[in-house]
């Protein structure tokens, strides 16, 4: 299954959701806001939200700035 | 003290957290200048460095955070980036910046109004970046702007208060906090700014590209509340408009 | 809500007020209730050349040398009220008068006749006789033919002030007549007027409906002129801060020692009302200043390019005295007679320019907000 995570493609396995592709990246789900598709995903959503095929993904973290 | 949206703040210097050789030495930094508020922005993720996470430096208990907009363009980004940020940091505070010039990066004044007015019907607080314009500062505050923020100069230009004129025009008839943003190079700046009023500064780059952030920051510090000490004790900008030798109106006609 | 501030803390702000104060608030460029408190208080009085002076430039580069015009229009004398200072208190025996709506059009087009745009309706306070309605009905007569129309009426509510505005009324003029509370009370026993802080909220709702301007001010002798001086000022700040889209103005109608019932309890002097309307200049260079036909040709001439910035001509308080100059039941005896034209000759003898309109009407847009 392929996926769009931060502008880029990627292959997910079938039946993934939010919080396992957040695993393989080593992100700390605290850490992160997640976009599905336009929408953002509430955390307790993270180990529920099913990914799908040509999903297009945002992942989003505080950085510095003025 | 000082007071925006409810809550007080012992500090009136406002930190940034961009530009910073490190996050240990940004942290330091803020730690030094004893900022209350800090900013921060919203990018991607880089997934090739996902432990390069700037809130494990960042003490939420000891700073109030306050997400910028930077980056976007138009109102629509603007208002995307503050329900991204609102989600990041479980944070209504907002500091919105709406830059479609990436050259000069100052702020659209319809779009940041516009998104002011949307931003606070969704129950956030406001603080809406702005060039020094005194009727745009009027028409944010009429919207429900927790505060204004006007530019001294361009963002990174560190040139000083170039608005002043302007600036003191929105002091005078803000009814929200002012807090004078971007352009503060040096410690004098941010004094200058406070003896004219101001409520707050907001400082990111003098600090932070300094030799030494960290006594930068201690020296703003100092010169805040150098500038509010003296604000507060009266100062009288010395402007004397009329001669006092000069011969005067006629007042022989009262009786 | 503007709330004003005790009036023996007024009064102690100017007491204790010094010349090092007077000094300091000449050279601000931004004055504050203190300075304003200098200004206004006893040790300003030997200041009162320099304080000319700068009420004098303060008003050139606002106003430029231009002096506005306008006339009152007394559409009726009847009133409610029972103030013990007016011509129209009810208790007192004078000839009433209502004007129909053809008679107030009248007295307007012989007023437009002679040169005039700007148009202050005045009543006394009687909703029956005067009430929104009629207000709007000649606000609608009239709207064409003058460039500015203010009432001087009753407080009404912001809704009756925003369907006036719609009908062509762009300002209202309403005097807390005094600050104080207690004087206010003795000097407003019975009526709707009795309702000080009604009263006091009024200029507020104004400048809510949308109204272009607003005037407030006092009267000059029925309390301590310094603290009252100082109450309007904040008045006037609380103002501006709450309706920046607002102009704003200030009266100063000052009662005279006359033949007759009421005599003013602390009469205002010539120097004194100098030094008031000086203060307020300084304390705020963007305010109008408007001195009426109260006051006589030597003090109205002298005082021209030195803070007033509006001035009444050829005026008649009684309704109807326009096109009947017999006609009796004025609200105050006139000190300056002259006619407008000898009022622009002598504003331009001074080298100011008399002008009688402001604006054209035709760029209005009278929506309400």
């Amino acid at each position: 299954m392929k996926i769009i995570c931060n502008g880029e493609e990627r292959t997910i396995t079938p039946g993934s959701k939010v919080c396992d592709l957040l695993r393989e990246l080593a992100l700390d789900s605290e850490a992160v806001v997640v976009e599905c598709d336009g929408a953002i995903l509430k955390r307790p959503e993270y180990d529920t939200h099913l990914l799908a095929d040509g999903s297009v993904l945002e992942l989003i973290r505080f950085v510095g700035g003025g | 003290m000082l007071t925006i949206a409810g809550k007080t703040f012992g500090s009136r210097l406002f930190g940034g957290t961009g530009k910073f050789a490190s996050p240990e030495v940004m942290r330091d930094a803020l730690a030094a200048s004893g900022t209350e508020m800090v900013t921060v922005a919203l990018r991607r993720v880089d997934l090739a460095d996902p432990a390069d996470d700037i809130m494990q430096v960042l003490d939420r208990a000891r700073y109030q955070l306050l997400p910028n907009t930077s980056g976007a363009r138009d109102a629509r980004e603007a208002i995307r980036l503050a329900h991204l940020a609102r989600a990041a940091g479980s944070t209504e505070w907002l500091k919105l910046e709406v830059t479609p010039d990436p050259r000069t990066l100052l702020p659209d004044p319809v779009e940041t109004l516009a998104a002011t007015e949307e931003l606070v019907k969704e129950g956030f607080i406001v603080l809406p970046y702005m060039n020094a314009d005194p009727i745009l500062a009027l028409r944010l505050q009429d919207v429900g702007a927790a505060a204004v923020m006007p530019l001294g100069a361009p963002i990174g230009t560190n040139q000083g208060i170039v608005t002043a004129f302007q600036v003191r025009i929105i002091i005078e008839q803000a009814r929200v906090p002012v807090v004078v943003d971007a352009g503060l190079g040096a410690p004098s700046h941010a004094a200058q700014a406070m003896e004219m009023g101001a409520d707050a500064v907001l400082v990111n780059t003098a600090i932070a590209v300094a030799g030494d952030p960290v006594r930068m920051a201690r020296a703003f510090a100092m010169a805040v509340e150098a500038g509010r000490e003296a604000y507060e004790s009266g100062l009288g900008e010395a402007r004397v408009e009329a001669d006092a030798s000069s011969p005067h109106a006629g007042l022989d006609f009262l009786r | 809500m503007f709330v004003t501030p005790e009036f023996d803390i007024l009064q102690r702000e100017v007491a204790v007020a010094t010349r090092a104060d007077v000094e300091r608030a000449l050279k601000s460029p931004c004055l504050t209730r203190r300075d304003l408190a200098a200004l206004l208080s006893p040790a300003a009085e030997s200041y009162l050349g320099v304080m000319a002076d700068r009420a004098a430039a303060i008003t050139g580069k606002r106003f430029g040398r231009v002096i506005q015009l306008y006339a009152p229009l007394y559409v009726s004398n009847l009133c409610a009220n029972r103030c013990r200072y007016c011509g129209f208190s009810a208790e007192n025996r004078i000839e009433r008068r209502v004007l129909t709506l053809e008679e107030a059009e009248s007295e307007a087009m012989l007023l437009h006749e002679r040169g005039f745009n700007h148009l202050l309706l005045v009543s006394g306070e009687a909703p029956k006789a005067v009430g929104v309605e009629y207000l709007e009905a000649l606000a609608l007569r009239l709207r064409d033919r003058f460039a500015a129309i203010s009432i001087e009426v009753q407080p009404l509510q912001t809704a009756e002030y925003a369907r006036l505005f719609r009908a062509g009324i762009t300002g209202v003029a309403v005097y807390q007549e005094t600050y104080h509370r207690e004087v206010y009370r003795q000097m407003h026993l019975a009526g709707p007027k009795s309702d000080y802080d009604f009263r006091l909220a009024t200029p507020a709702r104004g400048a809510e409906a949308g109204l272009r301007e607003v005037g407030i001010g006092f009267l000059l002798g029925l309390s301590d002129w310094r603290a009252e001086g100082l109450a309007v000022g904040l008045h006037l700040a609380w103002l501006r801060k709450a309706f920046w889209r607002t102009a704003f103005t200030v009266s100063f109608p000052r009662m005279r020692p006359a033949a007759g019932d009421f005599q003013p309890p602390l009469p205002v002097g010539e120097r004194e009302l100098t030094q008031l309307i000086f203060a307020l200049r300084i304390f705020d260079p963007d305010v109008g200043l408007i001195l009426s036909t109260r006051e006589d040709p030597r003090y109205r001439d002298g005082m021209l390019g030195l803070g007033p910035t509006r001035y009444s001509a050829g005026s008649c308080t009684a309704p109807g005295g326009y096109v009947d100059p017999d006609a009796a039941g004025e609200q105050f005896s006139v000190g300056d007679h002259r006619s407008i034209d000898e009022v622009c000759a002598a504003i331009r003898a001074r080298g100011l320019d008399p002008v009688r309109k402001d604006w054209d009407a035709i760029f209005q847009q009278n929506e309400a907000a």
